[in-house]
């Protein structure tokens, strides 16, 4: 381990072993047991795409998507997460092409400051995964764990409406 | 005359959008430095007294402590109050952290300890053990009130308001009450300070001005000519990044003490640790005649401050502006506490004071019998009575006019209680906004590179607002060149000067400033275009030529043209820098921006919920460079107003001087289910006075007036009048 980890050592809990698919990549890590998924992305692994809103679980600017499903990263401890597939902000487009939910919230302006924006995007991406994005009353329930402070929410709820059909065939298409 | 194809007034995409959905934006607390450390703040627990013992044993011995940072072993820092008075202090004498052992109260910054990982900062941070002599104090507003004293500067009155008052028909008066606020931008204050080989600081701060922080560490900590502070993005700020936070100058000591890169970020509860929106309590005396022209106004603040430092807002003037009254009289005073000095806070005093006075007008529309609109237009004015000017533009009555029609005031009955579906009673309410229209003195430089891109740059921000964006359009219409050959650089302080991002000035202000130096830069293209051997352009002055579709074009004779990228290969790159300040055709004005707030609530009794479920927003602000993300401005401001109206209140527990719930869960702001429809628009308005631009700046104006058509609507939906905010359901049942 670096010298950027040194509870390892002297505090006498080892770090464990940790195998994740992170974005599509196999990662293989030592994790101290204490280390929340999300600080593991923004400090180790230079993935700060994924925000640090309340470290809490009250804000979702946090969120990604494990197996799919979208969580709060400040909730999940990274060995909690062993074997499973990690999809990030950083792990949604294809190369220079944006997923059409990122192009969507681009087109709509679904934000401002850009800060809750990954989270609110992963968690789009998820609710339409789950089959959930079923009108706007829907979306806007299943979407009330994201905080936009900027209040965009508006074009938020507008740009998850056009490209809810698009990232069904893109989740369709990657399956494939 | 503007081409059609001029990115101006365009709905552009906004230009760092890929970035920001893509998580490649990089926020204060984003930048990787090799072997960094990372500091964690120990908050204080009592409101005032003073710090007897700090022991940090426990928290040395944590593997990986490199140092707790107390008042008794931090590096020198200046004494005196001027090195930190920055460009947005209150008067009096700022806090100094870890000054002394002094507790000025609660939550103030006590220990830094720094480690080498963030997880071994946090555990050991909880381990510091500090004794404290406690004093009696006190937090809460309403107990002071006879202790109050007038706020620093002048409030205007005019004409004789007791005589008018006592003579008026129809006479209303009533107290109202708003309540501690915070900003609680999603990403919390952070700076990650880049220590250098030579001693020289690069700090990326959360900020809302670069170089307001830059001076500020050079002044506090004697290191002139060594600090750089870079703000590339910001998560949000509304006003909590116009002063340099307490984790900015921790991080620094650290740094220095150490000679090593260090980072503090804030947990979400020390958010609530420093600046906010202040309490306040209010009253407003309205006489008027019998058809509810106006004929007595009195307009009364309390709003708290620390005892360190005198806040103030306008929070009260606008009472003497928005409409034509002969007799006015304002007061404003304030409260000190044993709490953190408060901070302007997005539409800092128009938020507080136009809600007091446009529920004010409510109950004076209800008095004389008419309808709300109609009193307003009845007491409609162009001049600002506090200054006696006219307005330089004022288009209020389209804003009414227009917005009245698009949420079908006209079919509303005036009476309360009578529109009801199923269970829950609706209600309809408005209210005019207004905010002020400021230009201050700005920088800007314009570079015509030689690959033909144009970059320009000032050391403002963009917090969400739209500034990259809005700037590359005014840039690229001045040089007639598409907007993906410009690019706008900002958020360092080594840029050209400009003030902080704030007020709803920054188009007025830096966007005046690069339309200077664009224009400059059009000088020093069609020279160097005239040097090249049998130009077309030999004798031609600016007035003779166009810049269009990335050419230089006569206007004589349009075969003679000439590509910028030709024109730059000849010369080598082309650079202009320009300053813009408020002009003196200003003086002779009043300047500002205005809206008309229609809203529809639906309340259910049983429960006490309200559902804000419509709400129109026509907003006068001049000229709009880009309707998208002006747009997005105003709406995000609707949604603040309602938190404003039924949400936001930070809870003090005056035992203990403490905020309660300083937390997310808690503190209830507005998620995407408590928004509905909302609709926003902007009337046309011309002005030619308020800067070359004719531009306004839409960042306050979109929440002025909110709360007061929600809770005006509340009322009429449900004949209840509750004039403390926020309307929560225990306030309805």
């Amino acid at each position: 381990m670096s010298a950027r980890h040194p509870c390892t050592g002297g505090g006498g809990i080892a770090a464990r072993p940790v195998t994740l698919e992170l974005n599509g990549q196999h990662r293989s890590l030592d994790v101290e047991p204490w280390t929340t998924l999300l600080d593991l992305l923004r400090e180790r692994l230079g993935l700060t795409g994924t925000k640090k809103g309340c470290d809490h679980g009250q804000c979702g600017a946090c969120t990604v998507l494990v197996d799919g499903k979208r969580i709060n990263a400040c909730l999940a401890l990274a060995v909690m997460c062993d074997g499973k597939r990690v999809t990030t902000i950083e792990g949604l487009a294809r190369g220079d092409q944006l997923h059409p939910m990122q192009a969507a919230f681009v087109s709509h302006d679904a934000f401002q400051c850009g800060y809750c924006t990954p989270g609110q995007i992963c968690s789009a991406v998820g609710l339409v995964a789950e089959g959930r994005a079923q009108g706007r009353d829907d979306i806007r329930e299943q979407m009330s764990g994201n905080i936009c402070r900027c209040g965009a929410y508006p074009n938020i709820l507008a740009a998850i409406e056009e490209a809810a059909p698009q990232t069904r065939a893109w989740l369709e298409e990657g399956e494939r | 005359m503007t081409p059609s194809t001029s990115p101006m007034g365009q709905p552009l995409d906004r230009v760092d959008g890929p970035l920001k959905v893509t998580g490649q934006a990089r926020y204060a607390a984003e930048f990787e430095i090799p072997g960094l450390l990372y500091g964690s703040v120990v908050n204080g627990t009592i409101a005032r007294g003073r710090v007897i013992a700090i022991d940090s044993t426990a928290a040395e011995a944590v593997p990986g402590v490199r140092l707790v940072l107390t008042h008794e072993n931090r590096p020198p820092i200046a004494s005196y109050d001027e090195p930190y008075e920055d460009e947005d202090a209150a008067e009096g004498s700022p806090f100094r952290p870890l000054y002394n052992d002094r507790v000025l109260y609660s939550g103030q910054p006590l220990a830094l300890v720094v480690a080498e990982s963030l997880e071994a900062a946090r555990h050991a941070a909880s381990l510091v053990r500090i004794e404290y002599e406690a004093e009696p104090h006190q937090t809460d507003l309403a107990l002071v009130r006879d202790h109050a004293h007038p706020a620093p500067g002048e409030v205007p009155s005019r004409g004789h308001f007791e005589d008018a008052y006592r003579g008026a028909a129809l006479q209303v008066e009533h107290q109202y009450g708003t309540p501690i606020e915070h900003h609680n931008p999603m990403e919390p204050h952070a700076s990650t300070v880049h220590y250098q080989p030579g001693g020289e600081l690069l700090i990326h701060d959360k900020t809302q001005g670069v170089q307001n922080c830059m001076q500020y560490v050079e002044k506090v900590f004697g290191l002139q000519g060594k600090v750089r502070v870079c703000a590339p993005f910001v998560g949000g700020a509304f006003g909590s990044g116009l002063r340099p936070q307490y984790q900015l100058p921790l991080a620094v000591m650290a740094a220095l003490r150490l000679k090593r890169s260090v980072r503090v970020e804030l947990k979400r509860q020390q958010m609530f640790t420093f600046g906010y929106r202040p309490r306040t309590l209010q009253r407003l005396a309205i006489g008027a005649s019998p058809n509810g022209q106006l004929e007595a106004l009195f307009h009364g603040s309390l709003g708290q401050t620390s005892r360190f430092e005198d806040f103030t807002e306008h929070e009260v003037e606008w009472s003497g502006a928005l409409y034509a009254c002969d007799n006015v009289k304002l007061e404003y005073e304030l409260g000190s506490l044993d709490v953190y000095t408060p901070l302007d806070m997005r539409a800092p005093g128009a938020a507080v004071g136009v809600y007091a006075l446009e529920m004010a007008m409510d109950e004076v529309a209800y008095a004389a019998a008419i309808d709300p609109l109609q009193l307003r237009l009845r007491n409609y004015t162009d001049i600002n009575g506090n200054q006696g000017k006219p307005y330089s533009s004022k288009e209020l009555r389209a804003c009414y006019e227009q917005g009245a029609e698009r949420f079908g005031w006209s079919r509303r009955p005036l009476e309360p209680r009578s529109l009801r579906e199923g269970r829950e009673l609706i209600g309809w309410g408005m209210a005019t906004g207004v905010w002020e229209a400021m230009q201050m003195p700005a920088s800007a430089k314009a570079c015509l590179e030689s690959d033909g891109r144009l970059v320009v740059s000032s050391a403002t921000a963009d917090i969400g607002t739209g500034t990259y964006t809005a700037m590359t359009q005014i840039a690229a219409d001045a040089l007639g060149l598409p907007v993906d050959k410009v690019e706008f650089r900002l958020g360092d302080s080594a840029l050209p000067k400009a003030p902080l991002e704030g007020g709803s000035a920054t188009v007025s202000s830096v966007g005046s400033a690069v339309s200077r130096a664009c224009a400059s830069l059009r000088q020093h293209i069609l020279d160097a275009a005239q040097q090249t051997p049998a130009s077309p352009f030999t004798g031609a002055s600016l007035d003779d030529v166009s810049f269009e579709n990335g050419e230089l074009i006569s206007r004589r004779d349009p075969q003679a043209r000439v590509s910028l990228a030709q024109v730059i290969q000849t010369s080598g790159t082309l650079e202009a820098e320009a300053r813009a300040e408020p002009g003196e055709e200003r003086k002779k004005w009043a300047t500002g921006t205005h809206s008309a707030v229609f809203a529809e609530v639906r309340v259910d009794e049983a429960l006490g919920t309200v559902r804000v479920t419509r709400v129109v927003s026509a907003v006068a602000a001049g000229r709009v460079v880009n309707p998208k993300t002006a747009a997005n401005q105003i709406t995000g401001g609707v949604v603040w107003g309602i938190g404003m109206a039924l949400q936001e209140e930070t809870w003090t527990d005056h035992r203990l001087g403490r905020f309660m719930n300083h937390n997310l869960a808690e503190y209830h702001v507005p998620v995407n289910a408590d928004v509905h429809d909302i609709e926003v628009f902007f009337v046309e308005e011309e002005d030619s006075v308020v800067n070359d631009l004719g531009s306004k700046g839409v960042g306050e104006i979109g929440i002025v007036g909110v709360a007061a058509a929600i809770a005006n609507a509340i009322y009429h939906a449900t004949g209840k009048r509750v004039r403390d905010l926020p309307i929560t359901p225990d306030k309805l049942i």
